[in-house]
């Protein structure tokens, strides 16, 4: 039986590790500015994690086999532990979680912990059951009020969010279904929700966060790639979250003006 | 190395309950204990359950507590101005609430001298014969039966105070700061209640029959707990008051 | 002793009353007291135990109609019909908090604690009888009230065992979020009061019923486990009461705790200022140091068994319980880590981070004491040891999964992703269930006088250990892949389709698992009846457990209190005339 214990515990330790090496399912391409790093970070953890997984495996599989009881065997061995031993091991085991924390860390501070840079792309992103909508600033960068009696999903487009046209802040705000932005420069999001709790999860740009109705909240990204980028809700949300999806354009700066001209002249 | 004697020693440091110095035990752990443990350590488990209990229920209004806290300084968005705003409105406490808490606060007075009566009474009276005692037999005057009068007029007094709330537009809805305060003199409520059937029911304890013994212990346990709803609702009143 | 009450008297004990008290421990008559009101925290123990061994079978049942729909999102079922989406979510949350609640915090601690603990330490019941029964009727009545919500109008929630406002706290949110959600909170509300009860007399027997000789160094791992646990629970299930309150009372009394102001499909509902986070921060205050006390137990046990099981003392009891209690007062300030996404602020994300990649220390500390015990033993393979080896290697492969969720840079990718689906169901789901099975089979003779069958047994393993790998390995592919949790079919998204074969793999590994715990209940009922006939000490294992008759009398010492002279994992004793030595034995082992 301990072989049959080995053997198994080492079956399922070596497939399993082939298909994390081989890559065969894997994290999807990387788009944007933060992906390398987070990438790498995660390259690293995976490696010194895998050797641990393998390494405690196949020693619990090695010694269910070595220590399996026959008559030949040695008696057991009337210990109670090891002193230095412990010692050893639980430094070890703090120097490489602790470590591999801080090496990240710094990846997160230059995601989260500071603002995004002037100039970049201003999006305004707002979830509601079950779709998302994208509002630009337009020419005079700003926000143009909303209110929530105003709000009739029904409708589409700038009543969904409830968009109000009084106000001459709104006159340039462009409200799509598609989200578009120029490659190469920072994109900021404002986050918001109007019923339940989203979130915004674009897999290729390594972006997540969740959109809380009763907050703005405010995150960056940088594109690096131009392409469509599928967008999910990470955060289950009612009976569509399954079918709460957007779509990322990445283009370039001209088209990106271009296009945005286009939806201006179409409000006139 | 380790060995293994085949003799014992009854004052062999191994025999004793592993405290430190290795003494031998300090009670006589004989048969009877083991089915039927001493007055003793029967108060002791009861109260240490009954710390236990109390902590459990700290959590609860700890929990409240710091929800109170983070809500009154959380910022809100405001659709209409698109801006953040503090919505905090500190609520007006009744008067009456003073009034019930004195009445809170004597009813913690009268349960002590029900207690400690009883328990004077016990000792001198050599339970031993009498297992349906009553534990205030003697004296006309029934501290506990005062205690759960005062509890019922604390419950009838938070009730009123409630409506003259709600009368003066702070009900349970109207804003962040009136919710908390039916939230937390609601849940304070709710256990003094069991706190008062609790006494109920040591008031009916020799109808029960059960032993003095089991009726000193209840009333002990009781006792301290009705304490700690005073201590308690001192402290949701210092909360509400201090706090805005 | 002294130690009278209010004005220093002192009590005389006497004789009389003790006779008096005596009918607490008196053997109970008729049916109604012996079987359904029982104070014996033996039929207690067992009872929770059936309770969770009917919320297995309806959470497994729940658990292969998500697997199926996921992959035949179209197919009628017989006699179910359709599942619409709406449908497949309430699946998912009931499956969910029926696992947790009902499973997992049920049987390890309210079904084998109530059982082993007393007996354990050598005492004779539980310090509060009355208030036992009373937590497990009160749990049973959650468990009746949470099934209740499927046959109210609207039916069960769908908002995950989770349940984050404002999906959970707006009736119009989506179809099962009116009174259905009502009871769920109701339900979970009653688990908390029940589970509260039952923490209370756990700490209070633990401190105060050890048996003469049991110093709290001197009890067995599975008696330490339950006791952290219990602290735990005391600790953390009041913040589940409140969390719960102050949402019944966002959805009933208009209150706005959580909810700010919400439009759904154009209309207003009237709350305002509310925050959703604070429903986070409250549940998963409580929610972390739960997954903790979903696995403490099944760890304690485990070191039980590697142990009698390698004929070895355990490697490092002392750091066993040094890491069972860091275990325990870590996981109550690691709670952040479920919110890296969820808008509090980044820089507390850091702080929760550290603290839980910290916790991750004293796990490893037990693996490594787990593989230190294996080492240089004499190791046996009956039922009981292959579920605790099993354990092993599932809360490994589980573990290793953590220290990539808990950097928050790593979490962004796989927050929220099948990622995390796999790792909590290896290393709570899976491994607090082996060690339930590892504890049945090794309990079951004491409990019923017979053993369990053996080959049986082994079918049992092989199939669950290689079945769970197969349904949960593959999750961690599929979540880096992008793979969303909680989806109710992946025909939306182009990126999924490709991960379309591996779910379906992992639905047929759910059909062949699933159908492998027949072999288990089959097994677990017949062997009542008609196992081999057991002896008192089947497996020649040291706790005071063994030294009772099988079953247990009704006081479990047949009117003697034990008296403790050794540790519990006296093993191959080098001049010993057996390879154990029980804990009662007074032929002492001196200190090395």
């Amino acid at each position: 039986m301990g072989l049959v214990v080995l053997v198994v515990i080492w079956l399922i330790t070596f497939i399993s590790t082939y298909f994390f090496i081989a890559r065969t399912w894997w994290l999807p391409t990387g788009a944007s500015a933060a992906a390398a790093g987070i990438d790498h970070h995660f390259a690293t953890t995976y490696l010194l994690m895998g050797i641990v997984f393998v390494a405690a495996q196949v020693s619990l599989g090695y010694f269910a086999w070595k220590y399996r009881d026959r008559p030949a065997a040695a008696p057991a061995r009337y210990v109670h532990g090891n002193h230095t031993l412990e010692i050893v091991w639980t430094v070890l085991t703090a120097i490489l979680f602790i470590g591999l924390n801080l090496m990240s860390s710094s990846i997160w501070a230059s995601e989260r912990f500071r603002p995004a840079e002037p100039g970049a792309t201003q999006v305004e992103v707002t979830g509601m059951q079950f779709a998302w909508y994208f509002r630009y600033p337009g020419p005079d960068g700003r926000f143009g009020a909303t209110k929530p009696e105003l709000i009739d999903p029904s409708a589409g487009g700038e009543s969904a969010i409830g968009l109000d046209t009084t106000d001459p802040a709104s006159k340039d705000d462009v409200v799509t279904g598609t989200m578009v932005v120029p490659v190469n420069r920072e994109v900021e999001l404002i986050l918001r929700a109007h019923d339940v709790i989203h979130s915004f999860f674009i897999p290729n740009m390594r972006f997540k966060q969740d959109a809380v109705p009763g907050l703005a909240i405010h995150m960056h990204f940088t594109p690096i790639t131009i392409g469509d980028y599928e967008v999910t809700c990470a955060e289950l949300c009612g009976l569509g979250h399954y079918k709460m999806h957007g779509m990322l354009k990445v283009v370039s700066q001209e088209e990106f003006d271009k296009w945005l001209a286009a939806r201006e002249a179409e409000k006139q | 190395m380790a060995s293994y004697t085949p003799t014992v020693a009854i004052d062999d440091p191994k025999a004793s309950t592993g405290r430190p110095g290795g003494s031998p035990p300090t009670w006589v752990h004989g048969d009877d204990d083991f089915h039927s443990p001493s007055f003793n350590a029967r108060l002791r488990r009861a109260r240490l359950g009954l710390f236990v209990g109390v902590v459990g229920i700290i959590m609860i209004f700890v929990s409240f507590a710091s929800a109170y806290v983070v809500r009154q300084g959380l910022p809100t968005f405001d659709s209409r101005t698109n801006s953040l705003v503090h919505d905090w409105i500190p609520v007006r406490l009744p008067r009456l609430l003073l009034v019930n808490t004195c009445v809170l606060l004597l009813s913690s007075i009268t349960i002590e001298l029900a207690r400690r009566r009883a328990a004077r009474n016990a000792a001198l009276t050599q339970m031993a014969s009498i297992p349906d005692l009553s534990l205030q037999s003697d004296d006309k005057f029934s501290w506990l039966a005062l205690t759960v009068i005062l509890g019922f007029a604390f419950l009838v007094g938070q009730g009123m105070a409630w409506r003259e709330l709600a009368a003066s537009g702070f009900y349970i809805s109207a804003t962040p700061s009136s919710s908390f305060v039916f939230l937390l003199t609601g849940m304070h409520g709710v256990h003094l209640l069991g706190g008062v059937i609790a006494l109920l029911i040591a008031c009916l304890a020799s109808l029960l029959r059960r032993s003095a013994e089991s009726q000193l212990i209840w009333l002990d346990v009781t006792g301290w707990y009705w304490h700690f709803m005073a201590f308690l609702w001192v402290s949701i009143l210092c909360l509400l008051e201090f706090v805005r | 002793m002294a130690g009278g009450t209010g004005g220093g008297e002192t009590i005389m004990a006497t004789r009389e009353f003790a006779a008096h008290e005596a009918h607490a421990h008196a053997a109970p008559q008729g049916f109604i007291r012996k079987w359904v009101f029982s104070l014996d925290h033996k039929v207690i123990g067992l009872q929770y135990y059936f309770l969770a061994l009917t919320a297995v079978l309806v959470g497994m049942f729940l658990s292969l109609l998500m697997r199926i729909h996921l992959i035949w999102p179209n197919v009628a079922l017989p006699l179910l019909g359709d599942i619409k989406p709406e449908t497949y979510l309430t699946l998912v949350t009931m499956h969910g908090t029926i696992m947790v609640f009902f499973v997992l915090t049920t049987a390890p601690q309210g079904g084998f604690g109530n059982y082993f603990l007393p007996i354990q330490i050598g005492a004779a019941d539980m310090a509060f009888p009355v208030l036992n029964m009373l937590s497990f009727w009160v749990t049973a009545l959650a468990f009746v009230v949470m099934l209740g919500a499927f046959f109210v109008t609207g039916g069960a929630p769908l908002h995950g065992w989770t349940g984050y406002p404002p999906l959970s706290a707006v009736p119009t949110a989506g179809p099962g979020e009116g009174p259905g959600a009502d009871l769920w909170i109701i339900s979970i509300a009653l688990f908390c009061i029940g589970a509260l009860m039952s923490a209370l007399n756990f700490i209070t027997t633990t401190l105060d019923m050890r048996t003469r000789g049991m110093s709290m160094m001197r009890m067995p791992l599975t008696c330490w486990s339950w006791f952290i646990t219990a602290i735990l629970g005391l600790l953390a299930f009041g913040v589940l009461f409140s969390a719960g309150i102050l949402l019944l009372l966002d959805r009933n009394a208009g209150t706005s705790f959580y909810v700010p102001l919400t439009v759904f499909s154009g209309q207003i509902v009237a709350h305002k200022g509310g925050s959703p986070l604070l429903w986070q921060h409250l549940f998963w205050f409580f929610g972390h140091p739960e997954v903790y006390i979903a696995i403490l137990p099944a760890m304690g046990l485990c070191s039980q068994l590697v142990s009698v099981f390698s004929r070895k003392p355990i490697f490092g009891y002392k750091a066993m319980v040094y890491a069972m209690l860091s275990i325990g007062l870590l996981g109550f300030m690691v709670w952040g880590h479920h919110m890296f996404m969820s808008g509090m602020s980044p820089y507390s994300a850091f702080a929760f981070s550290i603290m839980t990649m910290a916790i991750g220390v004293p796990s490893a500390i037990k693996t490594f004491n787990w593989l230190g015990t294996l080492w240089g033993g004499r190791i046996r393979f009956p039922s009981p040891m292959l579920f605790a080896i099993g354990f092993v290697s599932l809360f490994v492969s589980g573990g290793i999964s953590g220290p990539f969720l808990a950097q928050p840079t790593l979490d962004i990718p796989l927050h929220d992703t099948a990622f995390v689906t796999g790792h909590f169901h290896l290393i709570m789901g899976v491994a607090s269930i082996f060690g339930i099975f590892a504890a049945t089979y090794y309990w079951f003779p004491k409990m019923f006088g017979r053993m369990m069958n053996e080959r049986l047994g082994r079918w049992h393993f092989w199939l669950t250990f290689v079945g769970t790998y197969c349904i949960f390995m593959p999750m961690h592919y599929a979540g880096m892949a992008g793979q969303p949790r909680r989806y109710s079919q992946f025909t939306e998204l182009h990126y999924l389709e490709k991960l379309i074969p591996l779910n379906t793999f992992i639905t047929l590994a759910a059909f062949v698992t699933i159908s492998a715990q027949l072999i288990f209940v089959i097994n677990l009922f017949w062997s009542m009846k008609a196992g081999k006939k057991a002896s008192d000490n089947p497996w020649e294992a040291t706790t005071l457990e063994w030294t009772t008759a099988t079953p247990p009398p009704h006081d479990n010492f047949g009117g003697h209190a034990p008296t403790v002279y050794n540790g519990p994992y006296e093993y191959s004793v080098p001049g010993a005339p057996k390879d154990f030595v029980m804990q009662s034995d007074p032929t002492t082992v001196a200190a090395h």
